[in-house]
């Protein structure tokens, strides 16, 4: 027994307390909300609007929020999409290397990292400028706007790794660089694309400092874009700073709900990306 | 013939279409620094740069803006998460890409992704549960403070755990990229595996490990909610890790409210806005640089 | 012999090295025409000239005249997507695209306009048939085209080409990757196929050029060295580097 091997099994050991820390921690988030918030978990919860005095600890449920959550992030994920995949196709259409792709990814890779409070900022800044008020619409737009490099940047990375020789096989019958955009690269990169929108919406679903001051809140379920709406993750803080410790407790159930939202999100992807592969050439 | 004369057409006019859209993003990030700027004018007109900087006083009603608090408390915060996360998460790496099965990384895998999808609100309720009793009943008096658990050390532990997901699935993607020979000949001449990590995989890996921490850096700067729920919010420089803090985007979060009704508030809010734009933009960079020396030094 | 194919003078260059050198040749109608070389010596990037699927390599010059029935193709004008309808290419490792294998047979006419299904259906079982693939493949044409295995995915990557109606057929080592099994099928079908199609085919094996070869050109390293009917190369070689390369020296 010498001293390498020695230090070899020490950071063996230190490797493996690591990785049981970073488990640990998803476990223990997972285990700790769950907990809390078992007890508080209704049926009320998740099929009624806050009724009166509900802030102080009388009845309802966040219905509100559960609705409001899927209008705002639903709207978003399909505003995005709209925009995301016409970029993404931009930018796969060259088959050489093109310097201002390339200078184009740097800037997506810039605003991928940029805040999403700095993206609800600004959406902010124009709904001030336009004198407008904090709505579903806007909290749509700020979402749709930061996720957007995001999924364009994933969807470009999917396309980006089909095969050269796929794209040759469809320019060499006679097709045109968009159409094999269209009928070869994508359907080739599908199940990524998909995995991808899915994970955008899971992001959108989940993020408070975006819609923080660009989407309002409501105890009610938003009738049309320019009413103002309310999303679990904020419906879950302002639960959680209400003095009562029984509507303390509904901001873990809460939470609980938005986990099981997150955890079907991440399955369904999963399941998704499996049928949609079918086609695809390994 | 005419029917191709159409094709031509049609892919001419599709990528005029496309461009539409490219450019519009392509846009965004100027756009929104521009108008973070021009918002924040008002503030630098009527303030030295170096007073709102590294002045302490924050009294927004008496028209007092002293930054330095905000930066102090996101630098410590920061800070911390890193400390804790950068070794775990590296580690983890190595473990992932050097000596685990393709079994135990397919399994994994999953995990380390819902880390990543949990939301920041969760993480903060989270950390109120847990990390602030830990740290206001047992940390706090084990090294003699007075705390109520709301304090950097709570921030900074749980973002540490926000940022796991990111740095272990860069670092473990730049180790991948190391060249399988490059061990081999490192084993070939008599290494341990650990020999060979740290004499040539590492060494390798460095400036992609780097970039890895950097963007992780940036991350964890502008996270919001869920230290926003743990940290305190006292405006004051902190002297130690029980402390309170105030990171910047905690002080947007919280104040946009009064933000309209207080004079030159909201353009001191948009002036941290912009600061916290360029300290990620600058990291983003930083970590781009890095990664182009490690794609270097691979070929 | 009637020519199909007349290159003149044709010079090739990526990123200022020089690829082919001055390469004139003449190409026989529905004939297949072998053309044989050590490896790296420019075949392939010859054969990519004829559908111009060079054009997407960048850093790549050329100069010269490649005719096909008279028609300079390398002209600006020439209409690649066209041009590319009239050669089909088979490539060495078998790419079939991401669809079904119905759908990868008829991608070529759907991209060209075809819209009516029944002729859809008539050209598949066509192209399959031609190809001994449609026993096969009949009961599961709406299976995905990664099922089949290798040399089922080559010769549907020639059935595709075939869908197109093309004039020339160009092969690149297009049996390399088969098994013995496969390559004599694919052969077969060649000489077949070569009543209706000029072929051209690199190959670096030389019993399968001697097999398959009316038409025979010897590249080296760029030039072409010699070129002729396949009973007066491969017998009685003009070339002392022909006479070398047939005996094994190199290559």
């Amino acid at each position: 027994m010498n001293f390498r091997a020695f230090e070899e099994n020490l950071f063996k050991l230190f490797m493996v307390v690591s990785l049981i820390l970073v488990m640990g921690s998803l476990l223990l988030v997972f285990a700790i909300v769950i907990y809390k918030g078992a007890s508080a978990l209704s049926i009320e919860m998740i099929t009624q609007v806050p009724q009166g005095g509900y802030y102080l600890g009388k009845g309802g449920g966040i219905l509100n929020a559960i609705i409001g959550s899927l209008y705002l992030a639903g709207g978003a994920i399909v505003l995005a999409t709209v925009v995301s995949l016409p970029v993404a196709w931009y930018m796969n259409q060259f088959t050489g290397r093109s310097r201002y792709v390339s200078i184009l990814r740097d800037i997506l890779d810039v605003a991928c990292g940029i805040p999403s409070l700095i993206y609800g900022a600004f959406v902010f800044l124009i709904i001030i400028g336009l004198s407008q008020r904090t709505s579903l619409f806007w909290g749509i737009i700020t979402v749709a706007l930061f996720i957007a490099p995001i999924l364009i940047r994933a969807m470009d990375e999917v396309m980006q790794t089909v095969s050269h020789r796929l794209k040759e096989a469809s320019y060499a019958l006679g097709a045109t660089e968009m159409e094999t955009l269209f009928h070869v690269v994508t359907r080739q990169a599908l199940p990524g694309i998909i995995t991808a929108i899915i994970l955008a919406f899971g992001r959108g679903i989940g993020d408070a400092a975006a819609v923080l001051f660009t989407a309002g809140y409501t105890d009610s379920i938003p009738t049309s874009l320019s009413d103002p709406v309310a999303t679990l993750p904020l419906a879950i803080f302002f639960q959680l700073s209400a003095p009562f410790p029984e509507v303390q407790a509904r901001a873990y159930a809460s939470s609980i709900i938005l986990l099981v939202i997150v955890l079907l999100l991440s399955i369904i992807s999963r399941m998704i990306s499996k049928k949609t592969a079918r086609y695809v050439i390994k | 013939m005419s029917l191709i004369k159409d094709r031509n057409r049609r892919e001419k006019i599709i990528k005029t279409l496309l461009l539409v859209p490219t450019i519009g993003i392509g846009l965004l990030v100027i756009v929104i620094a521009a108008s973070l700027y021009l918002r924040s004018e008002q503030i630098l007109s009527l303030y030295p740069l170096t007073d709102l900087l590294f002045s302490s006083n924050w009294r927004p009603l008496a028209g007092e803006f002293g930054f330095l608090p905000f930066i102090m408390g996101t630098i410590w915060v920061t800070c911390l998460s890193m400390l804790i996360s950068i070794p775990i998460s590296i580690l983890t790496a190595i473990y992932l890409s050097e000596y685990a099965h393709q079994r135990i990384r397919k399994s994994i895998q999953p995990f380390v992704d819902l880390l990543a999808g949990i939301p920041s609100v969760v993480f903060g309720l989270f950390a109120v549960l847990l990390i602030v009793p830990l740290i206001r009943d047992y940390l706090g008096p084990f090294f003699g403070a007075a705390t109520s658990g709301f304090s950097i050390l709570a921030g900074g532990l749980i973002l540490s755990i926000m940022i796991f997901p990111i740095l272990i699935s860069i670092s473990f993607e730049v180790l991948q990229m190391v060249p399988t020979e490059t061990r081999e000949a490192a084993l070939a001449l008599g290494a341990t595996r650990w020999e060979a990590i740290k004499h040539v995989v590492l060494r390798m890996a460095y400036p992609g490990l780097i970039a890895a921490i950097v963007l992780g850096f940036s991350r964890a700067f502008g996270e919001t909610m869920a230290v926003l729920m743990v940290v305190g919010n006292v405006p004051i420089i902190p002297q130690s890790l029980f402390d309170p803090g105030y990171p910047i985007p905690a002080l947007i979060a919280n104040n946009y409210g009064e933000m309209m009704s207080i004079p030159v508030y909201d353009s001191a809010l948009m002036f941290a806005a912009l600061l916290l734009l360029f300290v990620v933009v600058f990291f983003v960079v930083i970590s781009k640089v890095m990664l182009l020396r490690f794609r270097r030094g691979r070929a | 012999m009637e020519t199909h194919i007349e290159i003149r003078n044709y010079n090739l260059s990526i990123d200022g090295k020089e690829i082919l050198k001055n390469i004139t040749l003449e190409i026989p109608k529905n004939q297949i025409t072998a053309i044989i070389g050590p490896s790296g010596c420019g075949k392939s990037t010859l054969l990519r000239s004829m559908n111009r699927m060079n054009d997407l390599v960048e850093g790549l010059k050329y100069t010269g005249t490649i005719k096909i029935d008279g028609n300079n193709i390398l002209n600006k004008d020439q209409d690649v997507i066209s041009l590319r309808r009239m050669t089909g290419m088979i490539s060495q490792t078998p790419n079939p695209l991401p669809m079904s294998i119905f759908d990868n047979v008829i991608y070529g006419p759907k991209i060209h306009g075809l819209k009516d299904k029944k002729a859809m259906s008539q050209i598949v079982e066509q192209c399959l048939t031609r190809v001994g693939l449609w026993n096969e493949v009949a009961d599961r044409l709406s299976d995905p085209a990664s099922k089949l295995s290798l040399g089922q995915q080559q010769r549907l990557c020639l059935a595709r080409s075939l869908a197109n109606e093309p004039e020339v057929l160009l092969c690149d080592e297009t049996t390399s990757a088969l098994d013995p099994i496969s390559a004599k099928i694919i052969e077969k079908e060649l000489i077949e196929l070569k009543k209706d199609y000029t072929i051209l085919f690199v190959t670096h094996i030389l019993r399968q050029a001697k097999r398959l070869a009316d038409h025979v050109v010897f590249l080296y390293f760029g030039e072409v060295i010699e070129a002729g009917p396949a009973e007066e190369v491969f017998v009685h070689p003009k070339d002392p580097r022909t006479q070398q390369y047939l005996e094994g020296v190199f290559g």
